[in-house]
């Protein structure tokens, strides 16, 4: 296939899934769209996680320190300092970078197993302090963000973030930057170095490439990234609270990118949406929930090794980035 | 003429054993040097540390009259030091156009000639035809080819190839041999090989290892004469070789 053809392919391929999710926001019923936008900020916390796990092959179990930095970074600035909207939101992206550059400087000097723990160790120290300093963090109640606090005020025009179709539509914002960091950075030198990292490690080096540094800027891009979708999640959902800094939201991300296909760019959205059906549609008519979305991460696994768009990028869609 | 490559007293233990033993070893520019010896007297150890892969224990390596000994292995790629793998080392779930960019991309600019680079490099290999395949599902000779490629497009002034003929056919050794003299002309060349023949042929001067030392060194000539390699490294006794 020539270069052109893959470029248009995968260009409209992108631009289509945002226009219907653009869609989506007209035709949805008021519990799916509430759903779907708070689907479409935990997507973009997965496509974060797939940076770095998916592109550079490192497994964090961690990251729910970098989705935390975001939300606490973006809710306490409005709680303690009373910023506005966009203040707290980069307040929130700078926590995210900061703690993953310090994170990705301490945790890369391992690698496998003990990456693993490592980071997982340091989310549960922030996890931790976030209950032990409860007078600034609101301990185990966490924080709710009154709606007044709550409204972007953009060149004259007020935009209520807890308006549906507002939020829907920065939700939908949020998701689509991430989408094109992702595709910007996978289909860059970077990225490829980044892929070369995951296959073998050795050989890059031997290319002369700084695969410490290579790896350190696919944690911080990763961290922050994630720690955007947490403080759009404070911001659009008023809440924040230590449940996210646990280690159920570090193994969240990894479950939604590993069913959508890891290293692939929208993989980690479909991974989310289908997760999410599932719990939905199960936990209506059973209590026992958690056993068909057990059963099903199991067939998907046997029969989906790759993730969803990974085996279809495997079989069938080879363009696929 | 400063030497392009110069390590002094080069040592390297592993527990008890010496791998690498006070090696004195000099490189002039523009050589094609080949480094003989039997299984086990350190001579992928001894190009592991000029390339960096490994830490020497004690002793010094000079690159160009540079001290080189604790530079980090990439910034010596940098420098022109390209190290081929004995063992295959490419990237077998990449394709072969996308193993010999990684190389190339680091050095061009920005959309400037990566494609023509990575195809000028896989073109002398003779592996353009089958760039979009993928690396993994290449016949055991031609990831070799690719991995000298991949060595190529780093335009390394000095091309370490660690056992490249390894498991080639007859006519894949020619056209190797074709490709190692183009590659001469540029850059100085660093061979570790079993193929005597080969060597003999390809070889300006022939460095003899033997238990962690330097044996012998000299033209194909000289070391096929000296009679401590041919007890040491052919097998036979001095006194037998006619």
């Amino acid at each position: 296939m020539s270069g052109e053809d893959r470029h248009a392919k995968i260009y409209g391929l992108h631009l289509a899934v945002l226009a219907v999710l653009f869609g989506l926001s007209f035709v949805l019923p008021a519990y799916y769209h509430g759903l779907m936008a708070r689907i479409l900020v935990l997507a973009a916390f997965a496509m974060g996680y797939n940076i770095l796990f998916g592109y550079a092959g490192l497994l964090s179990l961690g990251h729910a320190m970098f989705f935390a930095a975001g939300m606490y970074g973006a809710g306490l600035s409005i709680a303690h300092f009373g910023l506005g909207v966009p203040l707290a939101f980069l307040s929130g992206l700078a926590c995210g970078a900061l703690l993953s550059l310090v994170i990705g400087l301490l945790a890369l000097r391992t690698s496998g197993v003990a990456f693993m723990i490592v980071t997982m160790m340091f989310a549960q120290v922030l996890a931790l302090s976030l209950i032990y300093f409860a007078g600034w963090t609101g301990g185990d109640q966490g924080l709710v963000i009154p709606q007044p606090a709550r409204i972007l005020t953009l060149g004259g025009a007020a935009f209520d973030l807890t308006d549906p179709t507002v939020r829907y539509m920065a939700a939908l914002a949020l998701f689509a930057v991430a989408l094109a960091v992702t595709l910007a950075l996978v289909r860059s030198r970077h990225g490829r170095v980044l892929v070369a990292i995951r296959e073998n490690e050795e050989r890059t080096k031997m290319l002369g490439y700084d695969t410490f540094a290579n790896k350190l800027a696919a944690v911080v891009v990763s961290g922050t990234v994630s720690a955007a979708a947490g403080a759009a999640f404070a911001l659009l959902f008023g809440y924040v609270g230590a449940n996210f800094a646990g280690v159920q939201y570090s193994i969240l991300p990894l479950l939604w990118v590993l069913l959508g296909g890891a290293a692939t760019t929208l993989g980690p959205l479909l991974g989310t949406l289908v997760m999410y059906v599932v719990t939905d549609t199960a936990s209506s008519f059973t209590s026992a929930w958690l056993l068909i979305v057990g059963v099903v991460l199991i067939l998907l696994v046997l029969f989906f090794p790759k993730g969803i768009l990974g085996t279809l990028r495997a079989r069938w869609l080879g363009w696929l980035p | 003429m400063t030497p392009l490559l110069v390590t002094k007293g080069l040592t390297r233990r592993f527990g008890g054993l010496k791998a690498v033993d006070g090696v004195d070893f000099t490189l002039m520019p523009g050589e094609i040097r080949a480094v003989i010896g039997p299984n086990g007297a350190g001579k992928t150890t001894f190009v592991s540390m000029v390339c960096g892969r490994i830490l020497p224990t004690s002793g010094m390596i000079l690159f160009d009259g540079a001290d080189i000994t604790d530079m980090p292995p990439h910034r010596r790629v940098r420098l022109g030091i390209a190290y081929t793998f004995q063992i295959t080392s490419v990237f077998p779930n990449l394709s072969v156009y996308d193993n010999v960019a990684l190389p190339v991309q680091r050095t061009a600019t920005v959309g400037q000639g990566v494609r023509a680079s990575v195809m000028a490099a896989l073109e002398k290999v003779g592996l353009a035809g089958r760039a979009a395949m993928q690396a993994g599902q290449l016949a055991y000779g031609h990831q070799r080819l690719l991995e000298v490629a991949m060595g190529l497009a780093l335009k390394p002034r000095l091309l370490i190839l660690d056992e490249p003929t390894q498991g080639l056919s007859d006519a894949e050794i020619e056209n190797f041999v074709t490709l190692v003299r183009t590659v001469a002309e540029e850059a100085t060349v660093l061979l570790i090989e079993h193929n005597m023949p080969l060597v003999m042929r390809l070889a300006d001067r022939i460095t003899v290892f033997d238990a962690g030392r330097v044996l012998a060194e000299g033209t194909p000539e000289q070391v096929r004469a000296d009679a401590a390699v041919q007890a040491a490294y052919l097998g036979t006794g001095a006194g037998e070789a006619a």
